[in-house]
């Protein structure tokens, strides 16, 4: 159930009966070469169970987010990955059968406790969802929306950090004349990347992200796969996905889920290359999905 | 994307093809009181939860006050005498006037049922997007919104003026009026619900339009029509402004058809006109009667739209 | 029916519909074109009893738009006693006790609205929403009952000298004049009254609407921090808006058009301009409730029927635009989808 494998630095073994060729994995991905325990850790989940009604979802879920990496989430519809990232910043309250029981250990505190002021927690992790959904509002008002909420700025230093959150989502080019139209006269991979420069523009420690790129065409979905590496150097991701080639380009750990449960955790290379499970190895190379 | 092209990115080196802006450090700004925040939320939660309890509560007290001011009032003459038209003679009843308000009613439904439920046949089945159909649904619409009273002012017009003389069938013209659209649009709405697959079904096998219209899919949407109707008699059923001129009232029994005192020859006695009068009186035990008037116009109306949710709870849909 | 070459023969495997077409023939095709027939005639009238009504009232109202011109507009009062026939008295009654029903109404059913989608568990919402619907069954004529035998009192004995006793009292436009009864029959207490007659259609709209904001962009609002009011006003009350606009067209319709329940309430004053909202005044629908069947003299009678064309157009052009707009948002919500 836990990850295996977690702090053993290991270097990528060519055993090519494992690796479908079309996958590709570059040598130098950080987490193989690195030393885990050592990372400074942004999320610690433990014993993490989750129930729909009288359903349980998540079976005792255990893992460690460190901090200013990527880290992927993989497995076949309906395993529970985008669960498990709804309850970091615990937007399933919204639903009144949803529960989840465990700890969430988030700058020292559970997430899960009662005692945690969720207009915080939510300001510090921001969540991108598959379907694109601006405001009804300008871009500019979108981007806007979460500083003016939650801080007080001048004018001027408004303008400044929302061209910054623009720029840092790659989109500022495209849409800096375009800022007082409604943020949905965009295209989809757009109003993507407007959703990721709104999520960033509030400064928040961790950005969850859902399978951001479903519902979003190739071109636009690789410029997004390019900004994910660029955002992980001043934050910590957690990327759902349900494309494995796609963790395998762009995250630095991986775990992967089946019916619940974490089957295996650890740096991307290794789990690509050389997994430990035989579930891992069987997803992986696509004899399920 | 190859390896080199992503070590460049992570290096956020020079070249790299996005990010031009360097990681710029903002000094951390002044944050917004989340306490207020919490709090704006919590007096507006207060305020709905107010609001809809304020809301419930008036529904609540207008049917009380009219049972508890009414129910002293419904005995056994209230049913079988009819209005009695002095203050002297205690006894009186509101039968005349119930039974007055059946017929018309009653009337108007035989005219504008059949009427409306084809009119909405042809929106569901037959015009569904052309121009005509959408401009009929349009009108029919708008003449929804037309107040009462206006109806009221064009039946006049055209049958009490033209015959010199108020009658039962006047009002009941103007009540077939204000049903007419209502039925057509609530037909269409529940034909409209009633899957394409069954109208197909029904013509591949090769019968004719109107019966698999009549036969097939209205027996399908028989709940919803049923309540449609049932909603648009007893809705008419509590008017009085369409019949302020062109039924008045009566203090007598309605005596057959023609005549004075007939359906088409004069004023009938009616339920919603005699409470207005009956109400208006000084005398309180005419305005006992007025209240036991008004709480048989309502349990009527709620009981009819409580019984129709039960009996088709699917009545919405099909 | 088919005009394919089949064998009439129903003993070999000939589909059904032939075996059932050969033998019945002409009888068939009558049933169709005459239903059709049915159906169509039934639904242009519709159409033909819009106009008509349109018609007789402009037909009827002819000899008093000729005889009195523009005066009906533009004279206060109405006192036929002295060939005086002005709807401005009656126009201001309208548009004020309008104005108070929905200054009441709008937040109400918009505060009640919110309840229903966000705040309750949708069996309660449920519940309360067919309360609120029951609420839109009741007769005009009880809500005026209810209204004169208990608001009225309630407003004269209690409200209005409540109401003189703060510094509200001294704003223009609240202290009713001495001459009258204090309040009771009053322009606000038909506002007071008519809110609650067309808080079940606004509400019952804008629920609706507001349930037709997607869930993932109302949980974007949420991750992002927001309070449930947040995301209630800077949200959904935007995405909602214009169907929020058709839902209160909606009411001013109907409180426009609202007949008994304002005879009732709002006092029967045709020959002035209220000076205050606890001031007795009329209102176009009941001036006529109240007058038609004592009306003797033809200009009278015309005049009164005019008055009717005058209301008639303007619950039409309401209606026009409340249309409008909600057709709008359906196909702006169904493009977003």
């Amino acid at each position: 159930m836990v990850g295996t494998a977690v702090d053993e630095p290991t270097q990528m073994q060519s055993s090519a009966t494992v690796i479908p060729p079309r996958l590709e994995v570059a040598e130098d991905r950080r987490g193989a070469g690195e030393d885990f325990a050592a990372l400074p850790t942004e999320i610690s989940v433990r014993k993490l169970d989750f129930f729909y009604g009288k359903e349980q979802a998540l079976f005792g879920n255990h893992i460690e987010i460190k901090k200013n990496r990527v880290t992927a989430v993989i497995g076949p519809s309906g395993c529970g990955k985008s669960t498990h990232i709804r309850a970091y910043n615990r937007i399933f309250n919204l639903y009144r059968d949803q529960k989840a029981k465990g700890e969430i250990l988030f700058d020292g505190a559970n997430v899960l406790s009662s005692q945690i002021d969720l207009l915080d927690l939510r300001r510090r992790i921001g969540m991108i969802f598959q379907k694109p959904s601006p405001f009804p509002m300008t871009v500019f008002d979108n981007v806007a929306y979460g500083l003016r909420q939650h801080y007080r700025l001048s004018r001027s230093d408004l303008s400044n950090r929302i061209e910054d959150a623009l720029k840092r989502s790659a989109i500022w080019d495209e849409v800096k004349d375009k800022l007082h139209q409604p943020g949905n006269a965009l295209s989809g991979g757009q109003q993507q990347r407007l959703c990721i420069a709104r999520a960033i523009a509030a400064e928040p420690d961790v950005l969850l992200m859902d399978e951001p790129c479903s519902a979003i065409d190739p071109v636009a979905t690789a410029k997004i796969e390019e900004l994910i590496l660029t955002l992980k150097s001043k934050y910590t991701i957690v990327l759902v996905t349900h494309n494995m080639q796609q963790a395998a380009r762009v995250s630095d750990y991986t775990a992967f889920f089946f019916q619940g449960r974490i089957v295996e955790f650890g740096p991307t290379t290794k789990i690509f290359s050389n997994p430990a499970e035989k579930q891992t190895e069987e997803y992986i190379t696509g004899r399920f999905g | 994307m190859n390896s080199h092209r992503r070590q460049a990115i992570e290096r956020g080196a020079a070249g790299a093809p996005l990010c031009a802006v360097a990681d710029v450090r903002y000094a951390p700004p002044r944050r917004r009181s989340v306490a207020r925040r919490k709090a704006t939320d919590l007096v507006i939660k207060g305020f709905s939860w107010i609001g809809a309890s304020f809301g419930i509560a008036v529904m609540g007290f207008i049917v009380w006050e009219v049972v508890v001011r009414g129910a002293g009032a419904l005995d056994w003459a209230f049913f079988t005498q009819p209005t009695p038209q002095d203050v002297t003679s205690s006894a009186g009843g509101f039968a005349n006037a119930i039974v007055g308000t059946i017929v018309i009613t009653g009337v108007a439904a035989l005219i504008a049922i059949p009427m409306g439920f084809l009119g909405g046949v042809y929106l569901a089945e037959f015009g569904r997007n052309g121009r005509i159909a959408t401009g009929v649904r349009m009108i029919a619409n708008v003449v929804m919104g037309v107040p009462s009273i206006i109806v009221g002012v064009f039946a006049f017009a055209i049958i009490v003026k033209p015959l010199q003389h108020y009658s039962g069938f006047a009002g009941s013209v103007a009540l077939a009026f204000i049903m007419l659209p209502v039925m057509a649009r609530t037909t269409e709405d529940i034909l409209n619900l009633v899957p394409n697959e069954l109208r197909e079904s029904g013509l591949a096998m090769g019968a004719p339009r109107w019966k698999v219209t009549l036969g097939v899919i209205c027996k399908a949407a028989r709940g919803g029509l049923i309540t449609g109707a049932s909603l648009a008699i007893v809705r008419v059923a509590g008017e009085t402004a369409p019949l302020l001129f062109t039924v008045l009232s009566s203090p007598y029994w309605m005596t057959g058809l023609f005549g004075p005192g007939g359906f088409f020859g004069g004023p009938v006695a009616n339920l919603t006109k005699t409470i207005y009068d009956f109400s208006g009186s000084p005398y309180p035990q005419w305005q006992e009667l007025a209240w036991g008037g008004a709480l048989v116009i309502i349990i009527a109306v709620l009981g009819m739209n409580i019984l129709v949710r039960l009996l088709f709870q699917r009545g919405k849909q099909w | 029916m088919s005009t394919v070459e089949l064998d009439a023969s129903p003993s070999t495997g000939a589909p059904r519909g032939a075996a059932q077409a050969a033998p019945r023939g002409h009888r068939l095709r009558l049933g169709d074109p005459i239903f059709r027939v049915l159906a169509t005639a039934c639904g242009l009238a519709l159409a033909v009893a819009m106009f008509g009504l349109a018609g007789v009232l402009v037909y009827n109202s002819w000899p008093a738009i000729s005889g009195l011109g523009t005066s009906v507009l533009t004279t206060v009062a109405w006192s036929p006693v002295d060939h005086q026939y002005g709807a401005l008295a009656a126009l201001a009654g309208t548009f004020l006790s309008t104005l108070v029903a929905m200054v009441i109404a709008v937040p109400l059913a918009l505060v009640i609205a919110l309840l229903l989608v966000e705040l309750v568990h949708p069996a309660v919402a449920r519940v309360v929403g067919t309360a609120i619907e029951m609420l839109a069954a009741i007769p005009s004529i009880i809500f005026g009952m209810v209204g004169i035998f208990v608001i009225v009192p309630f407003i004269q004995d209690k409200l209005v000298p409540w109401l003189l006793s703060t510094p509200l009292g001294s704003l223009p436009g609240i202290k009713p004049g001495a001459q009258f009864q204090g309040g009771g029959v009053s322009i606000f207490t038909a506002g007071v009254v008519l809110a609650f007659m067309v808080l079940p259609y606004i509400t019952a709209v804008s629920r609706d609407v507001l349930k037709m904001v997607p869930q993932v962009t109302k949980e974007a609002g949420y991750g992002m921090g927001s309070t449930t009011w947040e995301v209630m006003h800077k949200i959904s009350l935007r995405y909602a808006n214009s169907g929020i606009v058709g839902a209160v067209f909606i009411g001013l319709g109907r409180a426009l058009g609202e007949t008994m329940a304002v005879a009732f309430l709002i006092g029967s004053l045709f020959t002035s301009l209220p000076h205050s909202l606890f001031d007795p005044g009329t209102s176009i629908a009941s001036l006529i409730a109240l007058t038609f069947s004592e009306a003797t003299d033809k200009i009278q009678v015309s005049a009164l029927i005019e008055l009717g064309l005058i209301l008639f157009l303007i619950t039409v052009v309401f209606q026009i635009l409340a249309q409008a707009w909600l057709r709008r948002v359906q196909r702006s919500t169904g493009g977003r989808a």
